[in-house]
């Protein structure tokens, strides 16, 4: 019984520890940084105190970073949400091809995202974009003066979000269709057989009952899409003029490119308030899994 | 509405619901499919229409992928990064796995907990700090980098999705096999390993595919194309000054996305639980 005391630990010890060194420590390492003037290449460093949060707060780029961040994060988890629940009930049932479907929807969430931005880039070309030319047969457009996808600030913002909907959307749709799986049949079985409609079904059982797993789907969602900048990175590099700029790519311009880690460090703090609030309800719902 | 005509209503309205997200999720690859053959001439030529081909396919784009470009190179890189990766997330995450799951009780669960939220704590939070701690290593622009940083989002996904599938196997087990005179370890190795092959497998197939998606660190670390990853390499550096190569750039993005798709989609439940314990029972 005595070497099983020690088992344990010695079994665990070494994840912990590779978990600790590489992500705690750099964790911390963020925010002691945020408090120096430390630049890449050289060694010597001085406290500032927040002198870099000063700064970071009264540059007008990063202020549209900030709310950037928060209009590209909201209305692509409001759009995947619409479209996770539609598509989650249109799956949830037996019907020929359900399996090719599902690998067919999932595409977009299980490719590199990397390259199915670059997909995007190729569709949303300023001349060759596919979209445009259909919109020119249909006289939507004129010839020579079709939208410049990626070039206008607000096409930018919108062609951004939507492809990252388009990325997040299988994520969530099967996170939702794992909830739908899970509810009893006869439920709304009994229901519809009382007489509620098919509408009322869902929005007084069906949803009710799903709201927990909603909750799991927009929280990752909502992290997965506020620290990620591949996206736009991709397709727009935070242009035209810093429109599409998020905190994560600003940090990434700023602290790598940029070679300034004291302030790149510094707006990729503000990426922390949102995790906070995230661990506080994965907590909350993995303790209510203990209990029940 | 008599009650036929309703069902068939509902019927038409799912598959018009499946065939609308069907074409808006698949048009991307299928848009990659038709251009990966099409001569320069037809795609850059404006009056033609673009579904169609309206010169013969050709294979030029692959050709040029595979011989001029330093792809082959990038698939290499990846797949080897991915290949340690995964052995360095097995040796840790297997036995830690096992370890919170059935050797330290209720605070076991509590730290696996702990380890899962480190998950959130994304690569855009932690990439500045990281640069230094690589550099420190001296393994800048090398392929070693991301292979030493990415088992520190492996191993915590891992751990959590085995820690689950070792709970799973009744304890009984375990307790018989020592009876029989196996040591708690023996027990791990012999008993415990070859039980839960598919979870382990999953863990495989997981942590190989995070290595082909991840896009930040790469980046951030390796500034020479010869170091690349696919995933970084493809919209990078396959490009010649300003000049997009799009027949070749849309090949090398379907030969990457549709084997891992394949790949990942096979053991996409497994993954979505771990997700999902807690919300749904």
């Amino acid at each position: 019984m005595r070497r099983q005391r020690w088992l344990g630990p010695a079994m665990f010890m070494p994840a912990i520890l590779y978990i600790v060194a590489l992500v705690g420590v750099p964790f911390f390492m963020a925010f002691f940084y945020s408090l120096t003037d430390a630049k890449v290449g050289s060694t010597t460093y001085h406290f500032v105190g927040l002198h870099n949060f000063v700064d970071v707060l009264r540059n007008p780029t990063f202020r549209r970073s900030l709310q950037n961040s928060f209009v590209f994060t909201i209305s692509s988890q409001i759009l995947v949400l619409i479209g996770a629940n539609v598509l989650a009930l249109a799956l949830k049932d037996a019907f020929p091809g359900r399996r090719f479907l599902r690998f067919l929807i999932l595409l977009p969430w299980v490719a590199p995202v990397s390259i199915g931005s670059l997909g995007w880039k190729w569709i949303l070309d300023s001349l060759y974009s596919v979209i445009s030319w259909v919109g020119v047969q249909l006289h939507i457009f004129h010839k020579f003066d079709t939208p410049m996808w990626l070039g206008e600030p607000k096409l930018a913002m919108m062609s951004v979000i939507l492809v990252h909907t388009w990325h997040m959307l299988p994520f969530a749709t099967v996170i939702i269709l794992a909830g739908l799986t899970a509810i009893p049949k006869d439920i709304p079985e009994a229901a519809s057989v009382d007489g509620a409609c098919f509408f009322r079904t869902l929005f007084q059982i069906t949803i009710p009952m799903m709201l927990p797993i909603i909750n799991v789907a927009v929280l990752f969602g909502a992290i997965f899409t506020f620290t990620d900048m591949t996206v736009i990175y991709i397709l727009t590099r935070g242009g035209p003029y810093d429109t599409t700029q998020v905190i994560p790519s600003e940090a990434f311009f700023t602290g790598v490119l940029g070679s300034d880690l004291a302030e790149g460090a510094t707006i990729s703090i503000f990426l922390v308030p949102l995790l906070v609030i995230a661990a506080y309800f994965m907590l909350r719902t993995a303790h209510r899994a203990e209990v029940t | 509405m008599p009650r036929r005509a309703r069902t068939w209503m509902a019927k038409i309205v799912m598959w018009a619901v499946r065939l609308f997200f069907a074409v808006i999720l698949g048009f991307p690859f299928y848009w990659m499919l038709i251009t990966t053959f099409k001569r320069n001439t037809d795609l850059n030529n404006l009056e033609n229409n673009p579904f169609l081909y309206n010169e013969r396919p050709t294979l030029d784009h692959l050709r040029l992928l595979f011989h001029e470009t330093m792809f082959p190179r990038w698939v290499l890189n990846t797949a080897f990064a991915g290949l340690v990766v995964v052995i360095i997330t097995l040796l840790l995450a297997v036995p830690a796995a096992y370890a919170l799951a059935r050797l330290t009780g209720n605070w076991g669960a509590q730290l696996g907990i702990g380890v899962f939220l480190t998950y959130l704590i994304p690569p855009t939070l932690l990439f500045i700090p990281l640069s230094k701690v690589v550099a420190l290593l001296g393994l800048q622009d090398s392929l070693w980098s991301i292979i030493i940083v990415y088992p520190s989002f492996t191993i915590p996904f891992s751990v959590w999705l085995l820690m689950g599938f070792f709970k799973s196997i009744p304890k009984d087990l375990d307790d018989a096999a020592m009876v029989d005179g196996l040591t708690r370890w023996g027990a791990f190795v012999k008993l415990m390993i070859p039980m839960s092959v598919s979870g382990i497998l999953t863990v495989v197939i997981f942590s190989f595919t995070l290595v082909t998606q991840e896009f930040v660190y790469a980046l951030t670390f390796i500034a020479s194309a010869a170091h690349q990853t696919v995933g970084v390499g493809v919209p990078t550096y396959l490009l010649r000054g300003d000049v997009y190569y799009w027949g070749s750039l849309m090949a090398a993005c379907l030969i990457t996305s549709v084997p891992i798709g394949i790949l990942y989609n096979l053991f996409l439940d497994r993954f979505i639980e771990g997700f999902t314990v807690g919300a749904v029972k």
